[in-house]
């Protein structure tokens, strides 16, 4: 039997969370996955809450609806916390993560109850302390693949620092931010 | 040997855009289908391929450029969506029954209004009488396959027909997906070169294009038309099979899953069909029979080849992503019944409209199509002959 993660992601438009879930399918592929990525729009404008998901297998995807009941469950932006039920459909034995500087403790009360495991992850800090600017993709792309465990760490820095050898050929600077900004990640994940 | 990538459906249909290397490509951009002209330009303005790009100022100018070009004799082609198609719509006609071999990459997309942008097939069922063939993809695979196969079918000599290659926008347009590619020069030696008999740019062969017919004409080039649609079945096949030669995937007017020995079966077109594979995994492991045909072509219908695959089955549900509003069912629905009709068939359909602006359609939402058919065949009626499925309640 073919196991598969469902991962939905929850962000504003403009601020990349369809990067991030196509990010990850582009990972998840250059390790031997069979993948989907794909972006729910809304009306198209900036900040505007937008929805994609993730399709992660061992086997071909043959599916295309969205996804209605994640393993796991990715806030790019907090503020949607109170807009949008992040929570719905959700696992209990999955997961949920969430960009925010606030305590755990904070973060709760907006989960309705949500009796599985929560994570948070300040990419707003690490961005800043690693690329100097806020960029929440690679910290959250990171912290996405630490607790799902879609692949192993090792396999994932390789990767991305390939992909980003390609994606910033022009501008090699931001390559070693980028991959700090993951490994960083990697421990600060909670 | 081929190669493995992971690409959405617009960056598949833009590759084979530039594996086939087109002489021309006008185009004007509009959601979800405005990301093949700009990944095209881009090939283009980084040496990778040599077409003529024309930016014009409206999909009316993008399918009369095309159009012009294919009439002097290039190999040419555009892509669009939606009411960017509506707009070309006249020079859809003038495509068709001067019988230019030009191709449409289309990103189905819903028509206004309300105004979405999201998925469904009213924009090219509009344009099922127009004369075009239409090809449909389930994924981004069969999205960037059919585009190979596009022009050996449409400027094959006994068709010479425009052709229309469709995928659902944004449930294949824009989801990443892992795909099989074909190296270049194997894509460049199966499409080959277009050499067209009779064109405008022929000095030796000075020739009229698209002049007035009066009615003692007329009717003659519709004829025309009509065998031109009727050859390419044949086309279609011998193409599929040289193409199954290269690429190891098997295509023909439709795929049958877990049909040959179904009792309930769905027919559908496009993104959903995978989905639909699903369910009938699951209902299959609890003994129930269900299976599917999916259609690939819709111009030329296949309709006897229909009726047989479905005759042995209790009851179908035919499901269309677009209604007719003619009181009695989507086009689907009414070109399947008279094929089963013709063929005297009597298996007991219904006709379901889904997924109309986007609206998802899920694995539950096809294992409840299957139970209603299951209660259709034990109870011998059909209460909801014409249903919409997925309302909101």
């Amino acid at each position: 039997m073919s196991q598969t993660v469902e991962i939905r992601w929850h962000g504003r438009g403009g601020q990349g969370a369809k990067t991030a879930a196509l990010l990850l399918a582009d990972v998840a592929f250059k390790t031997g996955m069979h993948v989907q990525g794909f972006p729910e729009y809304g009306p198209e404008r900036m900040g505007a809450p937008i929805t994609a998901y993730n399709r992660i297998s061992d086997a071909p995807i043959r599916v295309h609806s969205n996804i209605y009941t994640p393993e796991y469950v990715a806030v790019v932006d907090e503020t949607l916390l109170e807009a949008v039920d992040v929570t719905a459909g959700l696992k209990k034995e999955g997961a949920i993560i969430i960009n925010t500087s606030q305590p755990k403790e904070a973060i709760l009360p907006h989960l309705k109850g949500y009796p599985g495991a929560v994570y948070t992850i300040d990419a707003k800090k690490i961005s800043l302390a690693t690329l100097g600017k806020y960029y929440p993709n690679s910290p959250m792309l990171a912290a996405v693949v630490a607790i799902t465990k879609v692949m192993e760490q090792e396999a994932f820095l390789r990767e991305m620092e390939l992909s980003f050898q390609h994606k910033f050929a022009k501008k090699p600077e931001v390559i070693k931010g980028n991959m700090e900004a993951l490994k960083m990640t990697f421990k600060e994940v909670q | 040997m081929s190669i493995r990538e992971r690409l959405s459906g617009n960056e598949a249909v833009a590759l084979a855009i530039r594996q086939i290397n087109p002489d021309v490509m006008p185009a004007f951009p509009i959601t979800p289908s405005t990301e093949i002209p700009q990944y095209v330009a881009n090939y283009i303005a980084n040496g990778k391929m040599d077409t003529e790009f024309i930016p014009v100022e409206s999909e009316h100018s993008s399918m009369s450029a095309t159009v012009g070009a294919s009439a002097a004799g290039a190999r040419a082609l555009t892509a669009t969506s939606s009411c960017g198609m509506a707009l070309m719509w006249e020079e859809l006609y003038v495509a068709a029954s001067n019988r230019l071999p030009l191709a449409l990459a289309l990103v189905n997309r819903a028509l206004s209004g309300p105004i979405n942008i999201n998925c469904d097939h009213s924009d090219s069922m509009g344009a099922r009488d127009s004369g075009w063939l239409q090809i449909y993809a389930e994924n981004n695979q069969e999205a960037y396959d059919n585009m190979i196969q596009a022009f050996r079918i449409s400027e094959h000599k006994d068709v010479r027909l425009p052709i229309m290659i469709c995928q659902d926008g944004f449930i294949t347009s824009h989801a990443v997906e892992n795909i099989e590619l074909l190296e270049d020069d194997v894509v460049k030696k199966f499409v080959g070169d277009y050499e067209p008999e009779n064109y405008l740019l022929n000095p030796e062969q000075p020739m009229a294009l698209g002049p007035y017919a009066v009615s003692n004409y007329y009717m003659e080039t519709k004829m025309g038309q009509r065998t031109a649609m009727n050859n390419a079945r044949q086309v279609i096949l011998d193409v599929a099979k040289e193409f199954e030669a290269i690429s190891g995937r098997k295509y023909g007017f439709f795929e049958e899953y877990r049909l040959e020995d179904a009792d309930y079966a769905v027919l559908i077109i496009g993104s959903a069909a995978g989905t639909c594979k699903d369910a009938i995994d699951a209902l299959r492991s609890k003994g129930i029979k269900a299976g599917l045909l999916k259609l690939r072509v819709f111009r030329p219908f296949p309709a006897k080849e229909i009726a047989a695959a479905l005759s042995h089955c209790k009851a179908a549900a035919i499901m269309d992503r677009s209604d007719s509003f003619n009181g009695n069912g989507g086009p689907l629905g009414a070109e399947v019944s008279q094929a089963l009709y013709n063929a005297h068939s009597s298996v007991l359909t219904v006709n379901y409209i889904y997924g109309l602006g986007g609206r998802d359609i899920r694995v539950e939402d096809f294992i409840d199509i299957y139970s209603r058919l299951q209660t259709i065949a034990e109870t011998g009626t059909i209460t909801d002959q014409y249903d919409y499925i997925g309302l909101r309640k």
